[in-house]
């Protein structure tokens, strides 16, 4: 194995390492918000700091490749794909941070029935499941895999579309509950958006395997091989 | 029409067959770079372009090589004209052991010039053009083999541009030459790009990627890829050029 090979190598293992931790930052505080355990809350705050530190080195870590090996061809994708999806990390790993930040500011369990209306389980679940899939698709370096994440993604979509007028509805219905529905507003919008920065993971990958840019083209174009 | 042309070429060396079947078309004013590694003709292929395998006994050749669509190998083709519009730089910088202002006139004096103010206008432009005019313009009288590597590689250079040449044929014109010199030598194939067709015969493969509109890499006396530099180093499409650009060859 050539000192680039190992170079690569030890990049994609760290790469993971930080994507392992931004995926659990984001399942604890799912637990956290929904379970209102301002303790977990407060461990996603701590372990935020990881996830930056781990954004940093993994910059340096490009940078230094970039100085000393030039790489071309699959190996100078490979090196900008993971520069990209660090900062898709990195962005994760504060929306996780975010939400836990509410679950240290609401007060009072949320009204079942506004989550069960909402779908915020189903949508946490969805936008956990992606970025689980996404890593499996950058692990295995496989794009079959990383396509499917196009489709999974109008879940998440669906869900946001319909909340304005969801959580509208139900405040009329329930003003003593108005903070927390609009609580539960905002980590719609930020599960969407973790919902994109799959996607965009997804569109680096199938950038370092296939050579092909897919950003800013229809999801039917994604799609084909 | 493409300045430099070959079809279906062969070469032989004796019975070894070191050429296989090399098609290629080259644009005016361009930068074409070879690259792949040892022993895989590319500097055999560069020197038939004017035709400085015809020195090697055991040398054959199949197939057509054209400048500005004449087949170079015709008959009737003189070769000392054609190398007039044929220049080369080699790899170790090759000065006559005489003055830089005779080097660069030596080609010049052959064709029978005697004007002294064409001879020494011809110095200056040539100097000038290969970027060594301020850093030799006061001791054109001087030994040429005085000057350091990097500007003997670049009087070789001028000395090359004086006969006015349309095609620079180079091999490995910088790897003897330190990083500041080699960079000099890569300004210059940039500048000359604009009045000359090169093609260059490279190693190194960030030389290539630098100074090259396109680059063409060869294996085991075959042309497998032919692309623009830019391509070539970002997404080849052949899987032993990939090979090659990223350092996993053999």
């Amino acid at each position: 194995m050539s000192h680039l090979d190992i170079e690569l190598k030890q990049l994609k293992a760290d790469t993971i390492k930080m994507w392992t931790l931004v995926n659990l930052q984001l399942v604890k505080a799912k637990e956290s918000l929904l379970n209102l355990d301002k303790d977990l809350a407060r461990q996603v705050i701590l372990s935020e700091k990881r996830v930056n530190a781990s954004e940093l080195k993994l910059d340096l870590d490009c940078e230094n490749i970039f100085a000393l090996f030039n790489p071309v061809a699959v190996d100078l994708r490979f090196v900008l794909a993971v520069l990209k999806i660090n900062s898709n990390l990195e962005r994760t790993g504060d929306i996780a941070e975010s939400i836990a930040k509410f679950a240290i500011n609401v007060n009072n369990n949320f009204d079942l029935k506004l989550l069960e209306i909402t779908r915020i389980v189903e949508m946490f679940e969805a936008a956990i499941k992606m970025m689980d899939e996404v890593m499996e698709a950058f692990d295995k370096e496989n794009t079959l895999i990383a396509r499917k994440i196009f489709q999974q993604d109008e879940l998440l979509d669906e869900i946001n579309n319909k909340a304005n007028t969801i959580v509208a509805d139900y405040i009329r219905n329930h003003t003593e509950n108005i903070e927390p529905a609009l609580y539960l507003l905002s980590v719609i919008r930020k599960l969407e958006r973790v919902g994109d920065q799959s996607k965009n993971m997804a569109e680096e990958i199938i950038f370092y395997i296939e050579a092909k840019v897919l950003k800013h083209r229809s999801d039917s174009i994604k799609n084909k091989k | 029409m493409n300045k430099l042309e070959a079809q279906n070429v062969n070469v032989y060396y004796g019975a070894n067959k070191v050429i296989n079947d090399i098609s290629i078309s080259i644009k005016p004013n361009s930068v074409t770079a070879f690259i792949g590694p040892s022993g895989c003709g590319k500097s055999t292929f560069l020197r038939l372009f004017n035709r400085m395998n015809d020195y090697i006994d055991i040398f054959k050749m199949e197939g057509k090589v054209e400048i500005d669509g004449k087949n170079i190998y015709d008959k009737n083709i003189r070769v000392e004209e054609l190398r007039k519009q044929i220049g080369m730089v080699f790899q170790k910088p090759n000065p006559f052991p005489k003055s830089i202002y005779e080097n660069i006139v030596y080609g010049l004096r052959i064709q029978g010039i005697k004007d002294k103010n064409i001879l020494d206008e011809t110095v200056e432009k040539s100097l000038k053009q290969a970027a060594l005019w301020e850093e030799v313009k006061d001791k054109l009288k001087n030994s040429a083999l005085a000057l350091s590597g990097g500007q003997q590689q670049r009087l070789c250079i001028a000395r090359t541009l004086a006969v006015e040449p349309t095609v620079i044929l180079m091999d490995e014109p910088a790897s003897a030459l330190d990083p500041i010199s080699s960079a000099k030598v890569e300004e210059l194939i940039y500048e000359l790009k604009n009045n000359y067709t090169i093609v260059i015969v490279t190693h190194n493969m960030q030389q290539a990627a630098r100074v090259s509109d396109t680059t063409a890499f060869f294996y085991m006396g075959e042309l497998i890829e032919h692309d623009a530099t830019k391509l070539i180093f970002t997404n080849p499409k052949n899987e032993r050029t990939q090979n090659y650009v990223t350092g996993r060859f053999g």
